[in-house]
């Protein structure tokens, strides 16, 4: 029976993805897209799901999926999606055989990324449909909707979320129990003209794409998701995505043209739209990528100057345009917060096995090329022993720059083990092979923390919790060319002080794979033996608050200086703090 | 009516706050649930909001948009207090958490939090010592429950439809002390 249950855009996709036939998904982690695949893969016997290393290899297996003739998902955040344009900008192309839906979601504002880049861009790069779902239900139809497209098409198709859709929860009328789709694989057709990109075969395909974007475009002017709200027609909105929302919460009196399929834009729906109203005016989220195509359409748009460019849009900003439109917005009144609270930024947890590397590369005054995952955390004070972050495996190839550019002193690349085999194998490749000195650092607590503790190939399962190989990754570094290669436990603070001076010190390349499971992952922060400080035996010097514990507190004052207290509720007993410390004070609890 | 839940990783607001919007659901409402968690395992702030209502658009709520303001943590009430709009309720969990700038030492303690909550929220505030109340009531790690009864006063909902709401979402097993912290909230917000 159908009724309406409670899904994030992420969960209502990959039950759509279920629903609609799909067998084969592919992912690679990234807030706010994790979700996705973590639901498909509670549908593990229907479809067959993984954690690829990276997102340009999950777009890789759906390309092969949808060749073989299967409905397949890949799923990614917005800057997994620079790292799979390669495989998707020549199979576009080539064009899908089975239906494949391309999940990229979004982080404007950053709550959680790098960097905000708009996906819709690169999608009308790739020349292919986007649809935008503004909540759930719509990301339920929509995908739906997406794998027909895609094989009518022979097109991949993108939907592209954002984290106010992505990680909000609303009302989908579903039936849970409905019999999936049967949808009969197309099978595989050995066909080399229309699957093998060679130029001589590229050149037709590139004709063909042109052809497939304009008939895309009169399917997009007949779509139910590109539909008009009439209203008040002294204003007219076109909008998109969760943009769509705001626009209905601060402008409900006016008419809408809502675009759910927004690329190929359909122009012409557009025109006639705008003939019906005053003024005609664009809401979206980040890039003005629906504003300067109709523009350049030669249709008038009102010069919007309340500006909407880029962060988060929320119905605030939304009502600043209404003042500028309108002159009748009055924002609520809001009260103020207290001057001078304190920040919460997050920390390493209590216990992290990266700790202990941070404390003394920061000790040994070494430059950081750093890299993503929890261990980013290892910037912020007290231990800032990080000195840059750009993407995921940049830390490898820009320390091997920072030594060609002749800079002083220690270099290290820090990078956690997923990160690593995401994009660290093939930087490593080029130290040994351009002969570089740097060592790199391996934080290996064998699981993708950041994201939520998800497998990766050196934690032994997959993600349906099947065992398999687990990756040596010493092994691999030294097949590509690195001779200093070791481990060292990552709680042993003497032993990779010692290590890591030598190795930064040494003439050539150099690996050291600090190992230390993540504590949050093992559970080994449960029912663990605190650690105290014996109050007579601290001198207040200071030095293990430098290791930036949570569970390490301040106690009794002593002048300037404080004597440290440990929380026994927050504390693991890692140890790493009693090895700091130079008097003796810090000990298990007996 | 649109709610606020704030407060810090490991509290069980996003439980809270699923079970807020199940009942509304199950009241046959338009129900948005937007969060921001991406930090919430290390220590960094929570927040969850809910609107219920005829027909939700936004799922966020803006500064000044809060009927109430949910803080799990005192110093997390004083942070939010932005979202809550003149006159909307406050309903303030008696716990400080200090966050690692003030542990550390880099950023000073707030002084005399429960004088700054009154003189921030007056009589609209109504605080609830949820750990006491649920160790009193079985087990502590059900204090998000505590809550969810104490917010459960302020909402639309009868007492039922949020047990039936909870039902739907917490494992059996565990549904009776959960109930009953539920319950402990409830009666704590509701005696004068
Ligand atoms: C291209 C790309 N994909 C995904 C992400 C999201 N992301 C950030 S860090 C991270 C993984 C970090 O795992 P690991 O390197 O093992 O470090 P840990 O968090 O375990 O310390 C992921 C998946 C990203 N930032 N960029
Ligand atoms: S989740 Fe694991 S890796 Fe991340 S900070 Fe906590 S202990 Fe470290
Ligand atoms: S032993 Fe020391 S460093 Fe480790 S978790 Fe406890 S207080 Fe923190």
């Amino acid at each position: 029976m159908e009724h309406k249950v409670l899904l994030s855009a992420n969960e209502a996709v990959a039950q759509a993805a279920y629903h609609a036939g799909c067998t084969v998904a592919a992912a690679y982690p990234g807030t706010p897209s994790t979700e996705v695949m973590e639901n498909i893969a509670k549908l593990k016997d229907a479809i067959r799901c993984e954690w690829s290393v990276n997102e340009k290899v999950a777009a890789e297996v759906a390309i092969g999926a949808s060749l073989a003739g299967a409905r397949t998902l890949v799923a990614m955040k917005h800057v997994g999606l620079n790292v799979a344009m390669d495989p998707i900008m020549t199979f576009t192309f080539v064009g899908a055989v089975g239906g494949m839906v391309v999940i990229v979601a979004d982080d404007p504002g950053m709550h959680s990324s790098q960097n905000e880049q708009d996906s819709r861009v690169l999608a009308k790069f790739a020349r292919v449909p986007v649809f935008e779902p503004s909540d759930s239900q719509e990301a339920y139809d929509m995908t739906h909707a997406a794998f027909d497209l895609s094989e009518q098409f022979e097109v991949p198709v993108f939907i592209r979320l954002t984290t106010r859709t992505s990680h909000a929860s609303t009302l989908v009328n579903i039936d849970p129990d409905a019999p999936r789709k049967e949808v009969v694989s197309k099978g595989y057709t050995k066909d080399i003209i229309r699957n093998v990109a060679v130029p001589a075969y590229a050149r037709p395909m590139r004709a063909r794409v042109e052809k497939r974007t304009e008939a895309l475009r009169n399917f997009a002017a007949n779509s139910e998701f590109n539909r008009v709200e009439k209203g008040d027609n002294h204003l007219g909105f076109v909008t998109a995505g969760i943009s769509y929302q705001y626009v209905k919460e601060v402008f409900p009196e006016f008419s809408v043209l809502k675009l759910g399929l927004s690329n190929p834009l359909p122009v012409e729906t557009i025109r006639n739209f705008a003939a019906t109203v005053d003024r005609l005016v664009v809401v979206e989220e980040l890039d003005p990528l629906l504003e300067e195509q109709i523009r350049a359409a030669g249709i008038a748009v009102v010069d919007v100057k309340t500006p909407l460019r880029m962060m988060e849009l929320n119905p605030m900003r939304i009502t600043a345009l209404r003042q500028e439109l309108l002159g009748d917005a009055t924002p609520p009144p809001v009260q103020s917060t207290l001057d001078g609270l304190p920040n919460r930024p997050p920390v390493l947890c209590a216990g992290c096995s990266h700790r202990g590397v941070f404390y003394i590369l920061a000790k040994l005054k070494a430059t950081v090329a750093g890299d993503i995952g929890c261990y980013t955390l290892g910037a912020f004070a007290p231990l800032s022993a990080m000195d840059t972050t750009i993407c995921m495996g940049a830390s490898i190839g820009s320390a091997l720059g920072m030594e060609k550019a002749g800079m002083d002193g220690r270099i290290a690349a820090v990078i956690g083990d997923s990160t690593f085999l995401h994009s660290g194998i093939t930087g490593l490749l080029n130290v040994a092979y351009n002969r570089g000195t740097i060592t790199t650092v391996i934080l290996d607590n064998s699981i993708t923390a950041m994201t939520g503790h998800q497998k990766n190939p050196g934690s032994g399962t997959t993600i349906t919790g099947a065992e398999t190989v687990t990756i040596d990754i010493a092994a691999i570094c030294r097949a590509v060319g690195i001779k200093r290669v070791c481990e060292v436990d990552a709680y042993n603070l003497a032993e990779l002080e010692r290590v890591l001076k030598e190795e930064l010190d040494a003439p050539e390349a150099s690996v050291v794979i600090a190992k230390g499971p993540c504590v949050i992952a093992t559970k080994a922060n449960v029912g663990a033996t605190p650690y105290v400080v014996d109050p007579n035996k601290c001198t207040a010097c200071g030095l293990c608050f430098k290791l930036g514990c949570p569970a390490i507190l301040r106690g009794e004052a002593v002048g300037k200086r404080f004597k440290s207290a440990i929380d026994p509720a927050a504390c693991i007993g890692c140890d790493q703090c009693r090895q700091v410390c130079k008097f003796n004070a810090i000990s298990p609890r007996s | 009516m649109n709610i606020s839940l704030v407060g810090v990783g490991g509290q069980g607001i996003l439980l809270t706050s699923e079970i807020l919007s199940r009942t509304a659901a199950l009241a046959g409402m338009d129900v948005k649930k937007s969060e921001i968690h991406g930090m919430a395992q290390r220590g960094g702030s929570v927040i969850s909001q809910v609107r219920f209502g005829a027909r939700v658009f936004s799922p966020i709520i803006i500064n000044g948009m809060s009927d109430i303001l949910v803080a799990f943590e005192k110093t997390e009430a004083l942070r939010w207090r932005p979202l809550l709009k003149a006159g909307g309720k406050a309903l303030v969990n008696n716990q400080e958490i200090l966050p690692i700038t003030v542990s550390s030492g880099q950023q000073p303690a707030v002084e005399n939090p429960d004088s700054k909550l009154g003189e921030f929220f007056g009589d609209s505030l109504s605080t609830i010592n949820a750990a006491a109340l649920s160790s009193e009531a079985g087990n502590p790690r059900t204090a998000n429950m505590v809550i969810a009864g104490a917010l459960s006063t302020l909402t639309p909902f009868t007492a039922d439809l949020w047990h039936e709401a909870m039902a739907g979402r917490i494992p059996a097993k565990l549904l009776d002390v959960n109930l009953k912290a539920f319950e402990a909230g409830r009666a704590a917000i509701s005696a004068p």
